[in-house]
C-alpha cells in the first residue's frame, strides 16, 4: 500500500478551520449530548448475511464511523430496498425502513425533504439501485436531495441466488445466463455523473480506513452523495474485486484519488494519469519530463468532464486502473433546502395560511 | 309559455324535490344584473319580455381550442354568484388539440341550474351553443325537440361541413326543424366588435367564446362583473387581450339586448338552499381543500407525492399553490416515486398523500402493500377514469373499486372511502385522513372524473365543525423494561404506535418482511404470520364508520336502490322521479366501502329487491353478494358518462313492476 493511502481524503470544508469540524449537510440535525461509540449503533438483531460476506466489513465500518457525525441516533434513518445489502437497517440502532425493491431513494426523498432535521442514508445494491430502481436513483441524483446513498456493488444478484446484475461483466456465466450474459454493464459512477450527481465516490469493503474517509466526505457533502462500495459476494461472485485487494496486484490496479494532488499510482507511485492532446485521459510511467504534466485531481471542478473521464479510466475486464476516492464533489442547490425556502417565502409573501379564508374563496353568497 | 318552459315542466318533480317556493337567497347584484358596459341602460329584458323558468340546462360545445371549458366555468361562476343551485358536466377529449373541426375534437360543458335543489347536470340540454358543425353534429342527438340551438354560422363553411360528413348545410336542409334555431355569425360579430382593438384577426377571433358568453349571460340575466374581473385578472400581463375579451363579452350581451332574433330573456330565481354561506366548488378543489383541512385538524404537515395524470393533476396544481399552509408538493419521476415519497414523509410524521388515477394506482400497488405492512397512515387518492389501461383519460367511470379493494399481492386490506358529490370530496378527504391516522393504515379515496371536474354550490363549513384528528404520536417506551415495541397495538383500534424519527428511545426498524407480533422483528414463524394477516384484516374490519342511512319516506318500499360514489346525483334524481309519479323506492348510498357500515347487511335484507347501479360491470354488487349473500341486481353502464336520471327511473320502475308481477302470479 502506498504511503498516500494512509491519508484521509481531503476535507474541503475544514481547510484552515480551527473550529470543531462540522458536517454542513447535518447542521439542522440535533447533536448528540454525549459521545457515542460503535456499540451504540449495534442492534440486538442477529446479522444474517453469509459468513465471509463483504457486507459485514461495511456494517462494521459504518457503525464505527457514525459516532463521528455527532448527531443523535434518533435523528438518523437508514432506508433500504431489497437485496442482501438492504438488510442493513435492521442492524443499525437508528430509525430504519427496509422497503421494497428499488424504491428506497424515493422513500428517502419524501423523508429527507420533509424532515431536514434528519440524517438520511440509503443502502442499496447494484440490482436494487441500477436495475429495478434505476429511475429513482438518477432522479434522486439530479434533484440533489440531502441523502447519502451507499451502493454495495458486488456485480451479482445474491439474494435471488446468483443471476447476473446490471454491473456484471458481459458474457457472465450465471444461472440465468448459462451461455453468458448478453448485456453490457453499467458503470455506476459514469451513470451518476451523467445524472448530474453532485457527489460521486468509490471505495472498497475491505479497506476500512478508506471506506470511512469516503463516508466522511459524503456526510460533509450537502445534497445527494453516491458512494459505490465494491463488495465481495463470496458465495456467488467470489473474488470479483480481488485484483484491487491482493498485495501483489492492488498497487497497480488502484488509483487513489485525492483532491488537489497529482494522480499517481503503482509501486513507488511510478505511474500517473495524464491528459492527452485530444482531451482523453491515459496512464503512463511518470518521468522527470512528464511529471509536471500529471493530472491534478480536482473533485470540485465545475465541469464533470474530467470526473467522467476518470470514471472510465479503469479497464473493464481486469479492473486495472480503478480509481477510488471522491471523483466529484460540487456544490449546487439542495432540493429539500429549496423546498423549505419556498414554504418560507410563501408565508412571508402571504402570511401563514388561514383555513377559513381559503375555504371561502372570493365568490360567496349567503342564504338566510 | 315557451317551449323551454314546457320542457322544464315535462320533467317537473323529476330532479327537484318540489320545494321550489320563494327564494331566501341574497346575492350580489341579483336584482339588476345590468351589463356594466352601458351604465344607465335598461336592464336586460327591459324592452323585451322576461319569462320565468324553474331550471335550465345549457351545453356549450365547440372545438377543443374554442375555450368552451372556460366559457362554461365562467357561466357557472356567474350562476353561482346569482344564487341558483347548479350542477356541471365538463366533457372534453384527451387530446389537447385534436384536429380542428373534427368530431373527436369537440369539447363541451353542460350546466344545469335551477331555483331549487338539483342533483345532476341534467339529462338533456334545453340550449345548445354550437361553435362549429362538429359541435352541432356531436351534440344534436342529445337534444330534445324544441330545444334552442345557437350556432356560429361563420363556421358552417362547405369545408367544415364536409369534414364532419354533413352532405348539406344542416342549418338550411330541415335537419333542425323542430328546434328553435338562432343563427348568429359569432366570429364576424366578434371581429366587428374588436375592429378597433388593434389585435390581429387571429387573436381577435379567439374572443368569440366571450361573445357567446355575453349573449348567454344576457339571455339568463347573469351578473357580469365577476367575469369582467376574472378576465382582467387572467390577462393582467396582457391588458390589450383582457380588454378585447371584455369588449367581446359586452358585445355579446348587447347583441342579445338589441337583436330581434332573441325575443325573450329568462329569469331563474335563486334557489332556496339551507341557510349558510355558499360558494361554487368542483370535486378536485374540494378534495384539495379537504386535504389541507385534514392537515390543519391533525396538526400534521401535508406532503403530496404525485405524478401528473388526468383527471387528478388539478389536485397537485391546487395544493402546490398553498405552500403558506406548510404544504409540500413533490412532483415525482413516476407514480411509484410519488407514493414512495408520500410514504417516506409519513414515516417522518407527515400526512402523506398521493394522487392519481387508475393506471397510476396499478403502479403504486406494491407501495400500498408496503404501507399495509408498515402500518403507516397514507392517503391514496384515485380519481377514477375509463379503463382498462389508458382507457378514456378524460371520461368518468367507477371501475377501480375492486382494484382498491384487492389490487395487491397477499392479504392487504385497505379501507375505502368514496364521496358522492363534488362538494362531498371535502368531507371524504377528512374522513379518509381520520381513518388513516387513527388506524395507521393506507386509505383509498375513490373519486372519479365526473366528481373531479363537476361543480356545485357548497355550504362553507365553520372550521370548528370539522372533525379533529389526533395523531397520538408515541413518545415513550411501551414496555415495562423500557423497550419500545413498534407493533404493540392499541387493544381497541388495533392500531400500532406511530413513533417518528427524532423521538429518543423509540428507535426502531420496520419493513415489508413479515414482522413478529409486538416486537416488529423479522419473523418467518407460520403461526405468527397467520396471526398478523388476521390482525391486519381485523383492524380494517373494526374501523368505526357511520351507519348507512336509508331514505324510505313511507317505509313501504320493497325495492332498495343502493349506490356509491358519483352515481348519487342521477340515482337520487331518479328516485325523486319515481316517487313523484307515485312509485315507492328506498334509497341508500355508501360512503364507506371498506369496511362496510355495520348495518348494511340488515338494510339489504329488509328489502325484497336491491338494485345497484354502477359505472362498471357490477363491482359493488359482487362485494355485496359475496359478503351478505343477497341477490343484489346490477345495473351497469360504462360509457364514460354519468347515468341519466330518466334511464335510472326506468330501471327502478322495472324493478317495482317485476315485484308486482310476482305478486300476481
Amino acid at each position: 500500500m502506498s504511503e498516500r493511502s494512509e491519508r484521509p481524503v481531503e476535507r474541503r470544508m475544514s481547510d484552515g478551520d480551527s473550529e470543531e469540524r462540522g458536517f454542513p449537510s447535518l447542521r439542522l440535525v440535533p447533536k448528540a449530548e454525549a459521545p457515542q461509540s460503535a456499540r451504540d449503533f449495534k442492534t440486538d438483531q442477529e446479522v444474517r448475511w453469509c459468513p465471509g460476506c463483504g457486507d459485514y466489513a461495511i456494517l462494521a465500518a459504518v457503525q464505527g464511523f457514525m459516532p463521528e457525525l455527532g448527531v443523535r441516533r434518533e435523528n438518523t434513518v437508514f432506508v433500504s430496498g431489497i437485496g442482501c445489502s438492504s438488510r442493513f437497517p435492521y442492524y443499525m440502532n437508528t430509525y430504519g425502513v427496509h422497503s421494497i425493491h428499488g424504491r428506497a431513494p424515493a422513500i428517502a426523498t419524501g423523508l429527507a425533504s420533509s424532515r431536514r432535521d434528519l440524517s438520511v442514508w440509503v443502502v442499496t445494491g447494484d440490482g436494487d439501485a441500477l436495475s429495478i430502481g434505476g429511475n429513482h436513483l438518477i432522479h434522486a441524483l439530479r434533484r440533489n436531495v440531502n441523502l447519502k446513498i451507499l451502493l454495495f456493488n458486488n456485480r451479482i444478484y445474491g439474494l435471488t441466488k446468483g443471476q447476473y446484475s446490471p454491473t456484471s461483466e458481459l458474457g457472465k456465466i450465471t444461472k440465468s445466463t448459462p451461455m453468458g450474459s448478453l448485456d453490457a454493464p453499467f458503470n455506476p459512477l459514469s451513470l451518476a455523473i451523467g445524472a448530474e450527481a453532485s457527489f460521486v465516490a468509490r471505495t472498497i469493503d475491505s479497506d476500512r480506513q478508506h471506506l470511512q474517509s469516503v463516508l466522511r466526505a459524503a456526510a460533509e457533502h450537502e445534497g445527494t452523495a453516491l458512494v459505490e462500495i465494491y463488495q465481495n459476494c463470496n458465495i456467488f461472485n467470489d473474488g470479483a474485486f480481488e485484483v484491487l485487494k491482493e498485495a501483489g496486484t492492488r498497487d497497480e490496479a488502484l488509483i487513489r484519488l485525492e483532491h488537489g494532488q497529482p494522480i499517481r499510482f503503482g509501486a513507488q507511485a511510478a505511474n500517473g494519469v495524464f491528459r492527452g492532446p485530444d482531451g482523453e485521459l491515459f496512464t503512463a510511467p511518470v518521468t522527470a519530463d512528464n511529471e509536471a504534466r500529471l493530472l491534478v485531481h480536482d473533485a470540485h471542478a465545475a465541469s464533470p468532464a474530467t470526473a467522467f473521464a476518470l470514471s472510465r479510466i479503469a479497464d473493464a475486464d481486469t479492473l486495472h486502473h480503478t480509481p477510488i476516492g471522491v471523483l466529484r464533489d460540487v456544490r449546487r442547490p439542495v432540493y429539500d433546502e429549496l423546498m423549505e425556502s419556498q414554504l418560507t417565502a410563501a408565508v412571508e409573501q402571504r402570511g401563514p395560511g388561514d383555513l377559513a379564508t381559503l375555504l371561502a374563496g372570493s365568490d360567496t353568497w349567503t342564504v338566510d | 309559455m315557451t317551449s323551454q318552459v314546457d320542457q322544464s315542466e315535462a320533467v317537473d318533480g323529476s330532479d327537484g324535490d318540489g320545494g321550489r317556493t320563494g327564494s331566501g337567497a341574497q346575492r350580489p347584484g341579483a336584482a339588476g344584473p345590468a351589463g356594466p358596459h352601458a351604465p344607465g341602460s335598461p336592464p336586460p329584458g327591459g324592452a323585451k319580455p322576461v319569462r320565468r323558468l324553474d331550471r335550465v340546462i345549457i351545453r356549450f360545445a365547440g372545438d377543443s381550442g374554442d375555450g368552451m371549458q372556460l366559457t362554461g366555468d365562467r357561466f357557472t361562476s356567474e350562476t353561482a354568484a346569482f344564487g341558483n343551485d347548479l350542477s356541471t358536466l365538463p366533457n372534453f377529449p384527451a387530446e389537447i388539440r385534436a384536429p380542428a373541426g373534427t368530431l373527436p375534437g369537440v369539447s363541451s360543458f353542460q350546466l344545469h341550474f335551477a331555483d331549487h335543489d338539483i342533483l345532476t347536470p341534467g339529462d338533456a340540454p334545453n340550449v345548445l351553443v354550437a361553435m362549429n358543425p362538429a359541435a352541432l353534429k356531436a351534440n344534436l342527438p342529445d337534444l330534445p325537440r324544441g330545444a334552442e340551438i345557437i350556432v356560429n354560422t361563420d363556421e358552417f363553411t362547405k369545408r367544415a361541413l364536409a369534414k364532419v360528413g354533413y352532405p348539406a348545410d344542416p342549418l338550411g336542409d330541415g335537419t333542425l326543424d323542430g328546434f328553435h334555431l338562432h343563427k348568429v355569425p359569432l366570429t364576424t360579430l366578434t371581429l366587428e366588435a374588436l375592429k378597433d382593438s388593434g389585435l390581429a384577426r387571429k387573436d381577435a377571433e379567439r374572443a368569440k367564446n366571450m361573445f357567446a358568453l355575453g349573449l348567454l349571460s344576457w339571455m339568463y340575466h347573469r351578473p357580469t362583473h365577476g367575469t369582467e374581473a376574472f378576465l382582467r385578472g387572467k390577462f393582467a400581463k396582457r391588458p390589450q387581450i383582457a380588454e378585447a375579451n371584455i369588449s367581446a363579452f359586452r358585445a355579446g350581451w348587447n347583441f342579445g339586448e338589441t337583436t330581434e332574433d332573441f325575443a325573450v330573456s329568462y329569469e331563474i330565481a335563486p334557489a332556496a338552499l339551507p341557510a349558510g354561506r355558499y360558494r361554487n366548488i368542483s370535486g378536485n378543489l374540494a378534495l384539495a381543500y379537504g386535504l389541507i383541512a385534514a392537515a390543519q385538524r391533525s396538526g400534521l404537515p401535508l406532503y403530496l407525492g404525485s405524478y401528473p395524470i388526468t383527471p387528478a393533476s388539478d389536485i397537485l396544481h391546487e395544493l402546490s399553490k398553498h405552500k403558506n399552509f406548510g404544504v409540500r408538493t413533490f412532483q415525482a419521476e413516476d407514480e411509484i416515486a410519488g407514493i414512495g415519497a408520500a410514504l417516506g414523509a409519513a414515516f417522518g410524521g407527515a400526512l402523506g398523500v398521493t394522487t392519481t388515477s387508475g393506471p397510476g394506482v396499478a403502479l403504486k400497488s406494491e407501495t400500498i402493500g408496503l404501507a399495509v405492512s408498515l402500518e403507516l397512515p397514507l392517503l391514496v387518492v384515485d380519481i377514477q377514469r375509463g379503463g382498462p389501461s389508458t382507457g378514456l383519460p378524460t371520461k368518468t367511470e367507477q371501475a377501480d373499486l375492486l382494484q382498491a379493494m384487492f389490487g395487491r399481492n397477499g392479504e392487504a386490506p385497505v379501507p375505502v372511502v368514496a364521496p358522492a358529490t363534488p362538494a362531498e370530496c371535502f368531507d371524504a378527504a377528512l374522513e379518509a385522513a381520520r381513518i388513516a391516522v387513527t388506524y395507521r393504515t393506507p386509505v383509498f379515496l375513490l373519486s372519479d372524473g365526473y366528481l373531479a371536474n363537476g361543480s356545485e354550490p357548497w355550504r362553507i363549513p365553520d372550521i370548528g365543525e370539522l372533525p379533529e384528528i389526533d395523531p397520538k404520536f408515541a413518545t415513550e417506551p411501551n414496555r415495562e423494561d423500557g423497550a419500545f415495541w413498534p407493533y404493540l397495538r392499541d387493544p381497541h383500534t388495533l392500531a400500532r404506535p406511530w413513533a417518528v424519527p427524532g423521538t429518543a428511545g423509540l428507535e426502531h426498524r420496520i419493513g415489508g418482511i413479515e414482522k413478529q407480533d409486538g416486537t416488529g422483528s423479522i419473523s418467518y414463524d407460520p403461526a405468527n404470520h397467520d396471526f398478523m394477516v388476521r390482525t391486519r384484516q381485523a383492524k380494517v374490519d373494526g374501523i368505526t364508520v357511520r351507519p348507512v342511512e336509508v331514505d324510505d319516506p313511507t317505509g313501504d318500499a320493497r325495492v332498495l336502490v343502493l349506490g356509491w360514489g358519483s352515481t348519487y346525483g342521477p340515482i337520487t334524481a331518479a328516485v325523486r322521479r319515481v316517487r313523484a309519479d307515485g312509485g315507492e323506492v328506498a334509497q341508500a348510498h355508501l360512503r364507506n366501502l371498506n369496511p362496510f357500515p355495520a348495518n348494511l347487511g340488515a338494510v339489504l335484507r329488509s328489502y325484497e329487491k336491491v338494485i345497484v347501479p354502477e359505472m362498471n360491470l357490477g363491482q359493488l354488487a359482487l362485494l355485496l353478494r359475496a359478503k351478505y349473500l343477497v341477490d343484489a341486481e346490477s345495473y351497469n353502464q360504462v360509457r364514460g358518462l354519468p347515468f341519466k336520471a330518466a334511464q335510472l327511473a326506468d330501471v327502478l320502475w322495472a324493478a317495482i313492476g317485476s315485484l308486482d308481477e310476482e305478486d300476481h302470479r
